[in-house]
């Protein structure tokens, strides 16, 4: 573990910052590309993680351990998200007979 | 070092084939990657905690869900409904765009060239759960109430209303 240590030494933070803008950027991009609710949810994963990723990098950067306490609030936040919204595709699927984001448009009124 | 932009670009492209793949089952399991190289990356920065939970919790418990339901919904490829090329290419560059404004932001903060330092202690299970229960211990109880909440309600949610088709 040491000299995993010794190697993290090398990236600025930067990098950081625009890869897990990047990893974001990618989630936003699936949102507006997709039609399948699923897959937009899984976009939304892609955000949450790339945000995740950023705090961990804050925190060791900081030498802070409340980054990675928020880690672990956000992911259980996720677990709550993916099991509600899930069973709400379920019960969408079951009434509309298809996981089209374009199905739900009715719900404009 | 290099082991942190190779780790960074294989997110990258598995990220990029999760949003571009046309099979939703395909997409799923190019997620799992994605989630296994985030993995890889909290081990870099010397967080153990975090990557064993999210190795379990995102890579065991939340992406067998996903994968689950899409079996359970029957999806494939034929089922898939796709937006037409002129939305996708806008929001291709929609998404160029939110990466090129966060990229000038960066550049007007002050040169950050600060280097990355894994602390040896913070990452670890002992550290994380003296902070855990002493100054986060509100939010963790409360944080295990939405647990509970989220559990009826997708419970509640997901099941099949029978009795009202008894009556009508």
């Amino acid at each position: 573990m040491d000299s995993l240590i010794q190697n993290m030494q090398g990236i600025p933070l930067n990098h950081y910052l625009i890869f897990c803008s990047i990893i974001f950027a990618i989630g936003v991009t699936g949102v507006l590309i997709r039609r399948n609710v699923i897959i937009i949810m899984m976009s939304i994963e892609l955000m949450l993680n790339s945000v995740n990723l950023l705090l961990a990098a804050f925190s060791a950067y900081r030498g802070d351990a409340s980054g990675q306490v928020f880690v672990f609030f956000i992911m259980a936040l996720a677990a709550a998200e993916v099991a509600v919204g899930l069973a709400i595709i379920i019960m969408v699927y079951r009434n509309t007979k298809s996981v089209d984001i374009e199905s739900l448009s009715k719900l404009r009124w | 070092m290099t082991i942190f932009y190779f780790v960074a670009f294989l997110s990258i492209f598995f990220a990029l084939m999760t949003i571009f793949t046309k099979n939703p089952v395909h997409s799923v399991l190019y997620l799992v990657i994605t989630f296994a190289t985030f993995t890889v990356h909290y081990i870099l920065l010397n967080a153990q905690f975090l990557a064993a939970v999210n190795f379990i919790v995102y890579m065991g418990a939340i992406m067998v869900l996903f994968l689950f339901v899409l079996m359970l919904l029957n999806l494939n490829k034929e089922s898939e409904p796709m937006k037409s090329n002129l939305v996708k290419i806008m929001g291709v560059i929609a998404g160029m765009c939110l990466i090129v404004t966060f990229l000038g932001a960066f550049r007007l903060l002050e040169s950050n060239n600060a280097m990355v330092q894994g602390h040896e202690n913070i990452g670890l299970v002992k550290n994380l759960g003296k902070v855990l229960f002493s100054d986060f211990l509100l939010p963790f109880e409360i944080s295990s109430i939405l647990l509970l909440t989220a559990m009826v309600g997708a419970v509640l949610l997901a099941k099949k209303e029978t009795r009202v088709k008894q009556h009508g």
